[in-house]
């Protein structure tokens, strides 16, 4: 009997045009971990992440959350969904508590309790006081809460989280994780992150994939992956045995998802 | 952070827990409203783009009122002018609202929509009458700049009932036209440069500013496949009580929406890869 796993990935694959973003990967994420997609730009993490999200069309292969299909039950499986993706996505001209509230009111949470899970959920990222405040003054580490208490007010079962400290400043980045970290132990909820900063991974996850060029090339707990390379070795030592040393050497095409970030990152900041 | 979190708040598994025109209604419901808290945060855009119709009215109306160019039988031009300036402003922003479709998907705000319970179909009529709201607000602003100018317009309730209901169907037709090019495009540059070369063909090939029958031929065949054509007749004969095919209108603009949305459905998936 194997423990019960959040993400069941089988040989799933995406191209888009001649470009194999995914390349046949197997990727099983066991429930109640902090699992960490890494790897290069362009190595496809997100494209991953937006085929468990049910973001792109049925992938090839297949992938279960929590044993139901993406593509034959997107709705069902959205439902059991938290998502924050790379972007600073709050809508400026709401404020912090009419973001929360919106994504309460698409997940169908009973209107009896909405205010009580809004509420809650912007008390577990530390943002009640600024509630009421447009979302447009916020920083871009209360950006990034705000959208981990909209990802939340579903009770998600598993939260996706695409880059979540990029673009932000060493505090803004140790809250984000401190109250990933706390929201995780008190809900028991199974976490996928995709980072390039190997001391977050490092430090916050219980198991680490590093994707290169479509594929998963190590895979295993940070002590696992670091022991493997050697004595005294750090992730970084790990990444560049694995990607051979060609650090963002094919970057390539979805360094787009990066700059549109940083644009986002601009206008809300 | 207590337990209630913990335990799902929703069903989940095979069952969506509502059945789907439900569903639709309540996104369309949350959709108005949370276009309702914007305009609330940002009321000088409500202003801004009252300007527009306020010129049209002011100058373009009180001149060609008095020039007597344009034959109205007996109806002011200021009159029959008003109810095609409030169709050509809640076109204007339907048409742009597109552009702000492809605003929330390079801020990330559409791929998490698209990641919540909600069929694209509901996302996109939510999207096309938070469009509609957004246009009947500027109605309003219209309605009342016209009134003030002496527009004799109707108090009949059922009338104005009408005419937000004409204004919502075109509207919606007209966001869901803009969020299909943006399907279409895919990039904020391409959008605005066809909204620009597409609202005034729209405008023009309309019954908005002169009667249909003096345009040349083939200006009278664009009018009659010109949703906003049947727009503006229905508001014209409910507003200020010219004859108009009220069933042909309400029944072109209810069946080019309807199509609308399913294409404009159709192509969403495209903005989200």
């Amino acid at each position: 009997m194997t423990a019960p796993l959040a993400v069941r990935g089988t040989a799933i694959r995406h191209r888009f045009g001649d470009t194999v973003a995914v390349d046949g990967v197997d990727l099983n994420v066991p429930a109640g971990m902090v699992f960490g997609l890494l790897g290069p730009n362009g190595a496809g993490k997100t494209t991953t992440l937006r085929m468990i999200t049910t973001l792109l069309p049925a992938p090839i292969g297949s992938i279960e959350v929590f044993g139901v299909d993406v593509a034959r039950h997107k709705l069902a499986v959205r439902r059991l969904l938290g998502y924050v993706p790379q972007q600073l996505s709050a809508d400026g001209a709401l404020t912090g508590r009419q973001n929360v509230a919106l994504f309460a009111r698409l997940f169908d949470v009973p209107r009896a309790r909405r205010r009580h899970v809004v509420d809650l959920s912007l008390e577990s990222v530390g943002l009640t006081d600024v509630a009421d405040r447009t979302a447009g003054t916020y920083s871009g580490g209360m950006i990034r809460r705000l959208e981990l208490a909209q990802a939340l007010v579903n009770a998600p079962r598993l939260l996706v989280l695409d880059e979540p400290t990029i673009g932000l400043d060493p505090i803004g980045r140790a809250s984000v994780w401190d109250h990933i970290g706390e929201v995780r132990a008190s809900t028991g909820m199974t976490v996928l992150v995709t980072t390039h900063y190997m001391d977050e991974a490092d430090q916050h996850c219980d198991r680490i994939a590093l994707m290169h060029r479509g594929r998963i090339c190590a895979l295993g707990t940070p002590a696992e992956l670091k022991a493997g390379v050697g004595p005294d070795t750090t992730l970084d030592d790990v990444f560049r045995a694995a990607t051979g040393d060609r650090l963002a050497s094919d970057a390539g095409e979805r360094m787009r998802n990066v700059r549109a970030t940083r644009r986002t990152a601009h206008r809300l900041g | 952070m207590s337990e209630q979190l913990a335990v799902p708040l929703t069903g989940w598994g095979e069952s969506v827990p509502i059945g789907l025109p439900r569903l639709v209604l309540f996104r369309i419901g949350t959709m108005c409203l949370v276009e309702l808290q914007k305009l609330r945060h940002d009321r000088t855009e409500l202003i801004t783009r009252a300007i527009q119709p306020a010129l049209w009215l002011l100058v373009f109306g009180e001149t060609f009122t008095r020039l007597r160019a344009i034959p109205t039988g007996n109806v002011p031009y200021l009159d029959y002018l008003a109810p095609g300036i409030l169709a050509q402003s809640a076109l204007f922003i339907a048409i742009f609202y597109g552009i702000q479709i492809i605003w929330e998907r390079d801020a990330g705000v559409l791929t998490k929509l698209m990641v919540t319970p909600t069929p694209r179909i509901a996302l996109v009529t939510g999207k096309a009458f938070a469009a509609s709201v957004r246009a009947l607000v500027q109605a309003l602003v219209v309605l009342v700049l016209a009134a003030l100018l002496g527009v004799g317009l109707t108090d009949n309730p059922f009338k104005l009932l009408a005419m937000a209901a004409a204004v919502i169907l075109g509207s919606s037709f007209f966001c869901c036209l803009s969020i299909t090019i943006a399907g279409l495009v895919l990039t904020h540059d391409r959008l605005m440069g066809i909204g620009q070369a597409i609202t005034m063909p729209l405008f023009f090939g309309s019954s908005a500013l002169y009667p249909v029958n003096l345009m040349p031929g083939w200006l009278q065949a664009f009018n009659h496949i010109n949703p906003l054509g049947y727009e503006v007749d229905a508001l014209r004969g409910l507003l200020i009580g010219v004859p108009a095919e009220l069933g042909l209108d309400f029944g072109v603009l209810i069946l080019a929406s309807a199509v609308m949305i399913i294409i404009a459905s159709a192509l969403l998936g495209r903005l989200a890869r």
